[in-house]
C-alpha cells in the first residue's frame, strides 16, 4: 500500500512533465493537424540557451525563465521559418516537415556546437527529499506537480474565458468554419504555437533542470512521450492529452519498480508493448474526439 | 451591394461553376434554386472566400474583394450560415455566439448576446448547453444566430432547412422573413424552391454550374420547365 502511494506520487512527478509536452503537441494538432516530431526541439535548443546562459554565470532562477522565453520563441521561429509554409498541405507533408525540423535542428548543435555533454547550473534542491509519513518526496516532484497543476488551470481559463481561447476551440473543431466567423487563421495558428511553446517550456525547466545537461539529441526523448501522450489520450483532445501524459508517468513508475529486477530495464519496451495493446482495442486512444457532423 | 461577375470556380480540372453573374442590391432576398450538384454551395463558398476562384470578379460595397480570405470579408460585412450549419458542437450556444462576434468590441458582443437571447428563445434556454446537444432546428437558429452575431451587411445562407422536419422547416422561413422584415440583405440558397421563391424579392435558378434563369420570385414560380430542373428533368 505505501509503496504503492510512492509510486503513484512518482507517477504523478513524471506525468506532469509528460502531461504539459502532450498538451503542447495536442494543441498545434487541433488547429494544423500537424503532429510535431519537432516539438521536442524546443527542450534541445533552451537546453543550449540554459547552457550559454551557464558559461556566463548566471544561476539557475535566471535560467529557468529564459528557457521558458526561449522556447516560446523558437516555436514561434519554427513556426514562421518551417511550418508556415506548408499550411493547408496534406497531414504527410506536415509530418514530413516536422522531421525535416527535427533533424535540422540537432545537425545545426552537433555541427556548430560540439557532440559533447554539455552541463548549466541548477538548483542544488533538485535531489532533495523530505518525508511526510512512511513517503519519501521529492522537493522537486512537488515543485513539479504543484507547478504543473497551475499552468494546466491557468491553461484551462485561457481556453474557456478569453476570446483568443474560444477561437483556438473553434478552429481545432473547424477551421474553415471558424474563419468564416471571423477567426484569423495567422493568428490562431501562431497563438497555438506561442501556447505550445509556453508549455514546452515550463517542461522544459523540469526535463532540463532534471537531466542537467543537454546534448544534439537531447530533444529526441521529450518528443516521444509527448507525442506518445498525446496519441494515448487521443489525438485532438487536450483533455485526453493531459490524461495520456499522466497515464504514462504512472505506467512507466508503476512498471519500473514492480517489473523483476532482470528485465527492469526493459521498462521502456513493455510500455510500447502496452500502448500498442491499448490502440488494438482503443484505436482512437483514451478520449474519443467527435468529428462527425449532424445534419 | 454584391455583384459577382462571370464567376467561375474549379475543383481540380471540373468546373463546378461556370461564368456565373448575379446582383444582390441593398435590402433585397435573393434565392439561390437549383438541383442537387448545381453548384450553389461552390458559388456561396466561392463568394465567402472558402473557395478561391478561377476567374471573374467579385465586388462588395463597390470595392473589389476576389480572392479576400472569409475572415477578412467578415470584417467587410459579408458573413455566411454554411451548409449543414457547421455549429461547434463541443461549444456551449454561448460560446458560439462569442465566436460569431469575434471581430465585434467587447461592448457590441455582450449587446448583441442579449439581443440574440431576446429574439431566439429557444437558445435561450439552452444558453449553457453543448452545441452538440441541440436539436436540428435549434441547430439552425444558432447557426443563424452565430452568424448575426458579426452584425453582417450581407447575409448568406446555405440550404437553412436542409434536414429539418416540416414544422422546423416553417420556423426557419418564418425566421427568414422576419429578417426580411427588419430590411436585411440576404442570398439564401434552397432546395426547397417552392418556399424560397413565395419569400424571395428575386431568384436565380442554377443548373450543371451555369446560371440558367433569374426573375421575380412570383415569375420563376410559374414556369413550369424551370420546376423540370429541380426534379431533374
Amino acid at each position: 500500500m505505501i509503496e504503492l502511494l510512492q509510486n503513484l506520487i512518482d507517477g504523478l512527478g513524471r506525468g506532469s512533465i509528460y502531461a504539459l509536452l502532450a498538451l503542447g503537441v495536442a494543441v498545434v494538432f487541433g488547429v494544423m493537424h500537424l503532429l510535431n516530431f519537432a516539438h521536442g526541439e524546443l527542450i534541445t535548443i533552451s537546453g543550449y540557451a540554459a547552457y550559454a546562459a551557464g558559461q556566463q554565470g548566471w544561476s539557475w532562477y535566471i535560467i529557468a525563465p529564459l528557457i521558458v522565453v526561449c522556447a516560446v520563441v523558437s516555436s514561434l521561429v519554427i513556426e514562421r521559418v518551417a511550418f508556415s509554409r506548408v499550411r493547408g498541405e496534406s497531414d504527410f507533408t506536415l509530418l514530413l516537415t516536422s522531421f525535416g525540423v527535427h533533424f535540422v535542428v540537432s545537425a545545426v548543435f552537433l555541427l556548430y556546437v560540439s557532440a559533447s555533454v554539455k552541463t548549466y547550473p541548477r538548483p542544488g534542491w533538485v535531489t532533495n527529499t523530505y518525508s511526510l509519513g512512511p513517503l519519501n518526496i521529492e522537493v522537486f516532484d512537488t515543485v513539479v506537480i504543484v507547478v504543473t497543476i497551475i499552468t494546466l488551470i491557468a491553461t484551462t481559463m485561457l481556453l474557456q474565458r478569453t476570446m483568443f481561447g474560444l477561437a483556438l476551440r473553434a478552429a481545432s473543431a473547424d477551421f474553415d468554419t471558424a474563419r468564416l466567423m471571423g477567426v484569423k487563421s495567422d493568428s490562431v495558428i501562431r497563438g497555438a504555437f506561442a501556447l505550445s511553446g509556453l508549455l514546452a517550456g515550463i517542461a522544459g525547466v523540469f526535463w532540463l533542470m532534471r537531466s542537467g545537461s543537454t546534448t544534439p539529441s537531447a530533444g529526441i526523448d521529450p518528443m516521444l512521450k509527448g507525442v506518445l501522450a498525446a496519441l494515448i489520450g487521443g489525438l485532438g483532445s487536450l483533455r485526453g492529452a493531459v490524461l495520456g501524459g499522466f497515464a504514462l508517468g504512472l505506467a512507466e513508475v508503476l512498471l519500473r519498480s514492480r517489473l523483476p529486477d532482470s528485465i527492469a530495464s526493459l521498462t521502456e519496451g513493455v510500455v510500447f508493448v502496452l500502448i500498442a495493446l491499448l490502440f488494438i482495442f482503443r484505436p482512437q486512444g483514451l478520449i474519443t474526439v467527435a468529428h462527425a457532423e449532424r445534419v | 451591394m454584391l455583384e459577382v461577375t462571370g464567376l467561375t470556380t474549379k475543383y481540380g480540372a471540373i468546373a463546378a461553376l461556370r461564368d456565373a453573374t448575379l446582383t444582390v442590391g441593398s435590402g433585397e432576398v435573393v434565392g439561390l434554386i437549383g438541383p442537387n450538384g448545381a453548384g450553389k454551395t461552390t458559388l456561396l463558398n466561392s463568394i465567402a472566400g472558402l473557395l478561391k476562384p478561377s476567374a471573374g470578379r467579385i465586388s462588395f460595397e463597390g470595392r473589389d474583394v476576389t480572392g479576400h480570405p472569409p475572415e477578412r470579408l467578415l470584417l467587410s460585412g459579408l458573413a455566411l450560415v454554411p451548409e449543414h450549419r457547421r455549429i461547434f458542437t463541443d461549444m456551449t450556444v454561448e460560446e458560439n455566439l462569442k465566436i460569431g462576434g469575434s471581430t465585434q468590441s467587447g461592448a457590441n458582443r455582450t449587446q448583441d448576446l442579449n439581443e440574440m437571447a431576446e429574439l431566439f428563445t429557444v437558445l435561450r434556454s439552452k444558453w449553457n448547453t453543448a452545441a452538440g446537444f441541440l436539436s436540428g432546428g435549434e441547430a439552425q437558429q444558432l447557426a443563424i444566430a452565430r452568424a448575426l452575431m458579426s452584425r453582417p451587411r450581407l447575409l448568406m445562407m446555405d440550404e437553412p432547412s436542409l434536414g429539418l422536419a416540416p414544422i422546423l422547416v416553417d420556423a426557419v422561413f418564418e425566421l427568414i422573413d422576419s429578417l426580411r422584415q427588419q430590411g436585411r440583405t440576404l442570398l439564401v440558397v434552397e432546395q426547397n424552391a417552392t418556399r424560397m421563391l413565395e419569400i424571395a424579392d428575386r431568384a436565380y435558378v442554377l443548373r450543371s454550374g451555369e446560371i440558367v434563369a433569374e426573375g421575380a420570385g412570383g415569375e420563376l414560380g410559374k414556369h413550369d420547365d424551370l420546376f423540370g430542373t429541380f426534379i431533374g428533368g
